[in-house]
């Protein structure tokens, strides 16, 4: 629907906004490139909805800017922005049809007659509810409603789409249909979407590019590959996925590895994935990335410990091991099943390996635990600031 | 209920479950239908019956007698058709500016009252603590001859009598007043409920704040409207204490003629009949109202 080569980069530059003595976003600079599907990731009061409501007019920053292209929209209104959003539990207008609810856009543009009709038909199409346009919203399902939403901005063909937690209503399964339909329209129509969403799965799955926000800042953005890859924070370590931690200590370098004392033995870092090449180091790797040694490994890192739990999940077995590193923060790994689950009971003494080229090393500050306490949310939680 | 008892057979404890459930409605509409019958169809009933007596002699004195005297109609239409349309007009008129007053009114209430809302609600209802009558007599005063309020308005040549009292600015004024709690507060719920997200998306679909309002806030405060016209309308329509009170003998509404019928004439049968056309009219005019604006849920 967009024109190619037209869709231009939402720029958010220095903006802060506080609310009263809270700062909901502090000081965020950040490029949205055109055309991206875009996902704002964080916990519950990080700030995205607000930064969301902010580009939608919503809201307006106390200090800094917001530049679509080259215009500054920082202090527009709503109704004069070419940015449409799908709200948190969609905010259908109740007493309007499907039809009307997506023509009311058109409409307060003085779209006339059958360029309105052509226009909310075709996107109803999109969104497959062609046949229900004249049902009231109060009529329709859940998946049903969260497309009404979706057509309702995208008929107005704005530069970029917003999405507020517009998945956070739906059960499990509509969800992931849902995810994978939004993705589609998203390469269909080629706007600029902005997702925000407090579901590191949903964001990992629909984006493709991420940025996490943690307490008002970013802190860290990039293709959820690589950025479930390597990870700069501990935050995001823990927050995307999940992660094992340890502090240690660099003692040494060999050739493009750095030696790691951490408590039990060394570990190696390529250096090219660690924060620091001295001092004091926080080394990480992803639980998938660790196996149960058989022996033979050669040049791998390896961690020694007491398992505590042992949880059968099919596909993959997950340990969970008391370590040196840390007695009170155990060590996860999932084994693949590929080999058939192999007989270990708690309280026996495990030896785990993984390739150095999977280890990651965050600045040495960093805190462990930071972005832990949210792994318990559901992302059926869509309560935000 | 029965299900509980430990002693009853499965099929009799499916099938009394059943039934009980089913009766259990009826049971808890039973108290208000009883009210209902004996406090309002029966005398219903029995004011449709004397709307059809007879006198038995020359004057009212002498008593009624059953009769189908459908007469009593025709002639206490014919009589007092002048004030059945002042009261349709008086009460018309209260309900547009109690509606006028109370929109803006519960909209502050609703939407930026903030943490005054609580209070501004008691504010609304405060006038209920003193009685109907007595808030009556105080307009008597407050729209005195010598007030303030009707000198500063002759002062800027506004008043052809030099009065408001014993005027019908009077009793529309009273009846405005008096009703408009009944207004306000069926407004301020339906605002209430309005999602602000709805508004917000309203303005993120290009609807101006007032667009916005009139595409969106006013529709879905709607049933506020109807039902707040209607508490108005209907016992504005039938009231007779503000015309006595505040207006003038030519000021006189049906609810007058009807209260002086049956107490000061006695002339019961008319009185009786009048009351019934009243109470025909208003429920085809709220029928007719309430289709119209598309709320028939209220109905």
């Amino acid at each position: 629907m967009a024109t190619a080569g037209r869709i231009e980069d939402l720029h958010i530059v220095r903006v802060t906004k506080s609310f009263g003595a809270f700062t909901a976003v502090d000081d965020l600079t950040l490029t949205i490139p055109g055309g991206s599907f875009f996902a704002l990731l964080g916990p519950s009061g990080c700030g995205k909805t607000t930064t969301l409501r902010m580009v939608a007019g919503l809201e307006e920053p106390t200090a800094g800017q917001i530049l679509l292209g080259d215009r500054d929209i920082t202090t527009s209104r709503p109704y004069q922005r070419s940015i449409n959003t799908v709200f948190q539990s969609y905010a259908l207008f109740p007493h309007l049809d499907v039809f009307e609810n997506v023509a009311f856009g058109l409409r307060r543009r003085g779209v006339k007659g059958d360029d309105v009709t052509k226009q909310v038909t075709s996107v109803l199409e999109l969104v497959e509810l062609a046949s229900l346009a004249r049902r009231k919203p109060g009529q329709l399902s859940g998946g049903q409603q969260q497309r009404v939403a979706v057509a309702r901005a995208l008929v107005n063909r704005p530069d970029v789409l917003l999405l507020d937690e517009p998945l956070g209503a739906l059960d499990l399964k509509l969800r992931r249909q849902m995810q994978i339909e939004l993705k589609r329209i998203q390469s269909e129509v080629g706007t600029t979407f902005i997702h925000v969403t407090h579901d590191q799965e949903e964001a990992m799955t629909m984006a493709d590019t991420i940025a996490v926000m943690n307490a008002g800042v970013i802190e860290q953005m990039g293709a959820p590959a690589e950025m479930y890859d390597l990870p700069k924070t501990a935050f995001v370590a823990n927050f995307l996925g999940q992660s094992n931690l340890v502090q240690g200590q660099i003692t040494g370098q060999e050739g493009d590895l750095l030696v790691v004392r951490v408590p039990g033995g060394d570990v190696r870092v390529p250096v090219s994935r660690s924060a620091d090449t001295t001092g004091s180091l926080v080394v990480g790797v992803r639980p998938e990335k660790l196996r149960v040694a058989n022996g033979n490994e050669a040049n791998v890192n390896r961690v020694r410990g007491r398992v505590l739990d042992v949880s059968f999940i099919g596909v993959s077995t997950q340990y969970t091991l008391e370590t040196p590193w840390d007695p009170e923060r155990p060590v996860t790994c999932f084994e693949q099943n590929d080999e058939g689950a192999p007989d270990v009971k708690p309280g026996d003494t495990l030896e785990l390996v993984w390739e150095y080229a999977y280890t990651f090393g965050l600045d040495g500050d960093e805190d462990l635990e930071a972005g832990t306490q949210f792994l318990g949310e559901s992302s059926t939680d869509d309560e935000d600031e | 209920m029965v299900a509980v008892l430990p002693s009853s057979g499965q099929t009799f404890q499916q099938g009394g479950g059943r039934r009980g459930r089913r009766i259990t409605p009826y049971l808890l509409l039973l108290p208000g239908m009883a009210w209902l019958a004996v406090f309002f169809l029966i005398p219903l009933f029995s004011l449709a019956q004397t709307s059809l007596m007879q006198m038995r002699g020359a004057s009212p004195d002498q008593g009624f007698v059953n009769a189908f005297n459908v007469a009593n109609y025709t002639n206490s239409m014919q009589q007092f058709m002048a004030q059945y349309l002042r009261s349709f007009w008086y009460s018309g008129l209260a309900t547009i500016f109690a509606l006028l007053i109370s929109y803006p009114l519960a909209y502050f209430i609703a939407f930026k009252s903030g943490r005054w809302k609580n209070l501004l609600l008691v504010l609304v209802v405060a006038p209920f603590f003193a009685s109907f009558l007595i808030r009556t007599y105080a307009w008597r005063t407050i729209l005195a001859d010598d007030g303030w309020i009707t000198t500063t308005i002759s002062h800027l040549g506004l008043l052809p009598d030099n009065r408001i009292l014993a005027t019908p600015i009077a009793v529309v004024a009273g009846l405005t007043y008096n009703f408009l709690p009944f207004m306000t507060l069926p407004l301020y719920a339906s605002l209430d409920r309005i999602d602000p997200r709805l508004i917000e998306a309203a303005s993120d679909l290009y609807a101006k704040a007032f667009t916005g309002f009139r595409k969106v806030t006013f529709p879905l405060s709607l049933p506020g409207v109807v039902a707040g016209t209607l508490l108005t309308f209907i016992p504005a329509a039938g009231d007779y204490i503000n015309a006595q009170l505040l207006g003038a003998l030519q000021n006189k509404m049906i609810g007058n003629v009807i209260q002086s019928e049956f107490i000061d004439i006695r002339d019961y049968p008319t009185a009786a009949a009048l009351s019934f056309v009243l109470l025909a009219t208003i429920l085809i005019l709220v029928t007719v109202y309430v289709r119209r604006s598309g709320t028939e849920e209220l109905l």
